[in-house]
């Protein structure tokens, strides 16, 4: 048996809303197909499965609040028989049974709690009730339609406030960074990197394509931070249960600024191995679908490094706040002109400042500022990129 | 194609990239991406939109002359 629960879809998620099922029981899966969409503060995800199976029981209705690591739903695995898992699950049929819930207010509840029909738990939310001062007249005490309307109707509900989406995305990003501050003894480095020849080749390859596929500084450095984590490795991975877990490709976390503010850092998946391109079409399809809230569990969930770019319309340097599990994060300034002296002369360059925040239980100065001259190097030679 | 209407394609496209903004609210002779807060890659989609709405190939090299409204606007009242 398999139990399909809530992954984390960023450190600052501790809990999501099911608002749709793909999937019913008896429906086949197979790896990376998208199951369910869940409401973070954020977006609403696409909740990909990472397992075959058989869609067994679905344990959560759409509507509830559930905790990170909430069994969602359990399938039987390809050579399981239902005879061989019904030993192991318990019988109960048909309708979604509510499990721990966390509420918005924090308090946990258990499930011991009231039963209720998805559908009557639906029609509370639109009208407003409040589901724990209902009384449920249905079998076992549970609330039906009826209860939910008369409710209503006799004003014995209490409103529910209408979720201030950027307030409650504003309280994730504190409790992740808060998080970050307190667990991770963060260092920083910086290094100002010239990027003429980079910026020169840029625009050269893009004089000679068409506008649809035209390449931005941005994709050149995520290249150069994801194949300098194969120099010094102990940049890329998670930090879990006191111990570094290298990661064996660069999914890169890309911090994207909302436009109704707040910001998420959903990855391109393995930087290293893809084509400048490629990454400009990944990007180019990564802040649109984030800006318009459709985002894929994968994404919002494995990134092993994240890079945050001010980009043209920024300031000179960022430092910024590694996202747990991680443990480390590159940012980078705006790109603008400064005096450069080089070879006993003083010209004018264009210089992008890139800093580096990372964790200390994992690697020291030493290895962040080789990381740092990495980055450096491999932006002076763009065409290997 | 008259200037109007080149305008309102302008702001159109704009709106694909930004739906907060309002007209009015935009100075024609003040910095276009400082105004409507437009980031390297929404600048590119703007770009990408105009083509697509006016079959306008602007290159790189004149990103530099397109920095208010009003430059956007004789851009391409210029070549449409």
């Amino acid at each position: 048996m398999i139990e399909f629960k809530l992954p984390s879809l960023g450190a600052d998620m501790d809990e999501g809303k099911l608002l749709e099922w793909k999937v019913a029981p008896g429906d086949a899966v197979k790896k990376g197909q998208v199951v369910a969409i869940v409401d973070t503060s954020k977006a609403a995800v696409d909740v990909e499965i990472w397992s075959e199976g058989t869609v067994v029981e679905l344990l959560v209705a759409p509507g509830e609040t559930i905790p990170v690591g909430t069994v969602l739903a359990t399938l039987l695995e390809a050579e399981e028989t239902p005879k061989t898992a019904a030993t192991r699950t318990a019988p109960t049929p048909a309708p979604p049974r509510p499990g721990p819930v966390t509420r918005a207010g924090g308090e946990a509840v258990t499930s011991g709690r009231r039963r209720i029909s998805p559908a009557a738990r639906k029609h509370a939310e639109e009208l407003g009730v409040d589901i724990a001062s209902l009384t449920g007249t249905g079998p076992e005490g549970a609330v039906t339609l009826a209860d939910v309307e008369q409710a209503a109707a006799a004003g014995a509900a209490k409103t529910v406030a209408a979720p201030d989406r950027s307030a409650e995305m504003r309280r994730a990003i504190a409790a992740a960074m808060s998080r970050s501050k307190r667990e991770i003894p963060h260092y920083y480095l910086s290094e100002p990197i010239p990027m003429r020849r980079a910026l020169d080749w840029l625009a050269r390859a893009n004089a000679a394509r068409p506008v649809t596929e035209r390449l931005l500084p941005a994709v050149l450095l995520l290249k150069a931070v994801a194949l300098a984590t194969r120099e010094v490795a102990e940049m890329n991975g998670l930090y879990r249960d006191g111990i570094f877990e290298p990661a064996a490709a660069a999914h890169i976390g890309v911090a994207i600024s909302l436009r109704q503010g707040g910001l998420s850092a959903p990855a391109i998946h393995d930087v290293g191995e893809k084509s400048l391109e490629q990454l400009m079409r990944d990007l180019t399809d990564l802040v649109r679908r984030t800006r318009a809230g459709s985002l894929r569990s994968s994404e919002m969930s494995d990134p092993t490094l994240t890079v945050t770019n001010l980009g043209e319309q920024g300031v000179a340097a960022v430092y910024g706040v590694i996202y747990p599990p991680q443990v480390a994060l590159v940012g980078f300034g705006r790109i603008g002109e400064q005096p450069w002296a080089e070879n006993g002369a003083l010209t004018v360059m264009p210089v992008v400042t890139a800093s580096l925040a990372a964790d200390h239980r994992v690697s020291d100065g030493h290895r962040g500022a080789l990381f740092l001259a990495a980055i450096r190097e491999l932006l002076q030679r763009p065409e290997d990129l | 194609m008259d200037e109007g209407e080149i305008r309102a394609g302008v702001i159109a496209t704009l709106r694909m990239i930004a739906p907060e903004i309002e007209e009015a609210a935009i100075e024609a002779d003040a910095p276009l991406r400082d105004q409507v807060d437009l980031d390297s890659m929404d600048w590119l989609n703007v770009i990408l939109g105009l083509h697509e709405r006016f079959g306008i190939d602007i290159p790189e090299a004149d990103y530099g002359r397109l920095g208010t409204l009003k430059d956007v606007v004789a851009y391409l009242a210029a070549r449409a």
